[in-house]
């Protein structure tokens, strides 16, 4: 082929960025909508909808449906509830999950091939067929706290968390990324007299960042979207996470308004969340770009 | 003392072995070469002893003390990778430390044996590096630092230098044999390379399939091989053989001949021959000389090989031949100096008969 003229050339990268406008453009629809109808009351809203002036901070803009979103249900708490659960989750999860991938792929033991396939199988059962027997379960575990032995976790923190900290997907990652680091890192810590613990600590997990992150983030998704199960054993409103809280706004008097002003405030810890991973996501895969 | 001996050590992955029951003795600071082809074992052999594979049966000892059951880090050894196995996400300094951070030393006693090893390897001043700023001779230096930091009795070297480039690999090869010669540590070292081999070792463990071959000296190795397979594999271009007859046998004195060899009479060093049968006569391309005009400078108990020039490469300090023999198969020459042969032209080529090794077919 003769050489690219310059003039296509420029052509060219104009009809990608066009592309890639109009997808992004597609994308932030429904979020821009969101915010901009988070600011409208009910009745604008509704006529709004019709035209593009959907989409346009104008008219009777007020921060009205905040206040009244914080009236009708204890948004904060909510927003708490939902960034500790699935903050301590994702922390516990890492941990736990990379430490079987570590024993699957770098410990030898009779039944490991075994123990993951089991592990691997859990990936097809849907939750809600686990639904039902697990509430049966964690309603009936003992717990010793401050006020003794206790019976029952329902209408707890640790009944959102521990049933979640480990998962077959997880384990699934660590395992495919942990077979592709280089054997010999391993084998010369061994070699240099490093223990199990201290090859996972000093060696594996710095050369993770980038699983770290994946991990992070689909689990961060799973549990901050968290519905059917905090419905079902938490009652207590006090430790409730965000999805159970839209209940709230879709009772008698549904105002549209303050469920786009709910849906803006909870959506905040996300952006939040995704803007600082992506942040360590390409460090740690700028640090990692090692080759032998 | 850090004297390393292997009692009929074998290694087995479900019904197949891979180590054959393997006998070797190595001198507390002896320079030991495993050599041998791609699958012969020997890279398994020296995981075994680093305590990286498991030792199916027999018996390895380290220093007098039996080590089969123990982790590599009791067991006193440090061992270089062919693929340096450095850790990506630390500095040169914290790559060489990383064996003494693990044990525990202090920092004072750590920054100055990272401080003397970076001396010996001249590298002070790659130290706050990192490993992807290091081009793979760096690296390969790294590597060695990390392994004398922790002043081993052992160290392994699994192809060392196999990933560098020809320069560069001459230039380590003289540095680890200089290296040896200031630690005086034990030391394996494993390589497909005879020259790595012959130039590096005291003792060269030549392997086979899972077998040892010989077990010597390089000059043992390379004057007395006990086999076909070690008279092939050492020394380059690698030794001729020949499809010969035993025409008569004479107490230790055994004349050969084939339809290319005129009756030569030689000292065989390794098996028993009988009138009649067929031997494999082995002479090593060096050792081949041209018979000029009507042979008067040869002396008359030379082995004399009639055949045709096939190939010639002229390399200026020698010429290579290449002669297709009578019973059409072909021994190469490596003749001294440059010269030419024109192809098809007829060549007699004599050796002395002490310097050709017979073997039983």
């Amino acid at each position: 082929m003769a050489a690219i003229d310059p003039s296509n050339r420029g052509l060219r990268l104009f009809a990608r960025y066009a592309v890639l406008t109009l997808v992004a453009v597609i994308f932030a629809f429904p979020l821009v909508f969101m915010l901009v109808s988070s600011l409208k009351p009910d009745d604008q809203l509704l006529r709004d909808t019709a035209s593009l002036r959907a989409f346009l901070p104008v008219g009777d803009l007020s921060l009205r449906n905040y206040y009244a979103a914080f009236d009708r249900a204890p948004v904060g708490t909510f927003i708490l509830n939902s960034v500790f659960v699935t903050g301590v989750t994702v922390a516990l999860s890492l941990f736990v999950c990379s430490l079987a991938g570590f024993a699957f792929v770098f410990l030898r033991w009779t039944g490991r091939d075994l123990v993951l396939s089991v592990i691997l199988a859990t990936l097809i059962v849907p939750f809600e067929t686990i639904a039902i027997p697990l509430l049966l379960v964690v309603s009936k575990l003992p717990w010793i706290g401050a006020e003794g032995l206790t019976l029952g976790w329902l209408n707890t923190y640790r009944v959102q968390i521990v049933p979640f900290i480990a998962d077959g997907l997880t384990i699934f990652l660590f395992v495919q990324y942990f077979k592709d680091l280089p054997g010999d890192l391993i084998e010369a810590a061994r070699v240099e007299g490093a223990s199990n613990w201290q090859i996972y600590r000093r060696i594996v997990m710095p050369l993770s960042g980038p699983i770290l992150a994946t991990a992070a983030i689909l689990k961060f998704l799973v549990m901050y979207n968290q519905y059917l199960w905090p419905l079902m054993v938490v009652q207590e409103e006090g430790r409730r996470p965000v999805m159970v809280g839209l209940q709230y706004f879709f009772q008698l008097n549904r105002a549209w308004g303050e469920i786009m002003a709910y849906l803006s405030l909870i959506t905040v810890p996300v952006l939040a969340f995704y803007l600082y991973l992506q942040r360590a996501f390409i460090a740690s895969i700028a640090s990692t770009g090692v080759k032998g | 003392m850090a004297e390393i001996s292997l009692r009929q050590v074998r290694k087995s992955y479900g019904p197949t072995e891979i180590i054959k029951g393997v006998d070797i003795d190595i001198a507390d600071g002896e320079f030991c070469v495993f050599v041998g082809p791609s699958g012969c074992g020997k890279s398994t052999l020296l995981r075994m002893i680093a305590g990286l594979e498991d030792i199916t049966s027999g018996e390895l000892r380290i220093g007098g003390r039996v080590v089969n059951e123990l982790p590599p880090k009791e067991r006193g050894v440090a061992m270089v990778f062919q693929s340096y196995a450095i850790f990506p996400h630390m500095t040169v300094r914290e790559n060489v430390a990383f064996g003494l951070t693990i044990a525990g030393a202090s920092k004072e006693e750590k920054a100055a044996k990272v401080a003397e090893a970076a001396r010996i390897l001249q590298m002070e001043h790659l130290l706050d590096r990192r490993p992807s700023q290091l081009s793979g001779g760096q690296r390969q230096r790294v590597a060695i630092g990390r392994a004398i930091v922790r002043e081993p009795s052992v160290f392994l070297f699994d192809e060392p230098l196999s990933n560098l480039d020809a320069a560069l690999r001459m230039d380590m090869r003289l540095e680890i044999g200089k290296l040896h010669q200031q630690l005086g540590a034990t030391m394996i070292y494993v390589t497909h390379d005879q020259v790595e081999a012959m130039t590096l070792a005291d003792k060269i463990v030549v392997l086979r399939a899972g077998e040892v071959m010989q077990v010597g000296s390089p000059m043992e190795l390379y004057h007395n091989p006990a086999n076909v397979f070690v008279a092939g594999f050492i020394g380059s271009p690698s030794m001729n053989f020949l499809d010969v007859e035993v025409r008569g046998v004479q107490g230790d004195r055994v004349v050969v001949s084939n339809a290319a060899l005129e009756p030569v009479e030689v000292r065989p060093k390794v098996g028993s021959y009988a009138p009649g049968t067929r031997a494999r006569l082995g002479v090593r391309p060096q050792y081949l000389t041209p018979v000029v005009g009507d042979g008067a400078g040869t002396p008359p108990n030379a082995g004399r090989l009639h055949g045709r020039v096939a190939l010639t490469e002229r390399l200026g300090a020698e010429t290579i031949v290449e002669s297709t023999l009578a019973d059409r198969s072909r021994v190469i020459a490596a003749l001294a100096r440059d010269a030419v042969y024109p192809v098809g032209a007829e060549v007699t080529l004599a050796f002395r008969p002490e310097e050709a090794h017979l073997f039983p077919a």
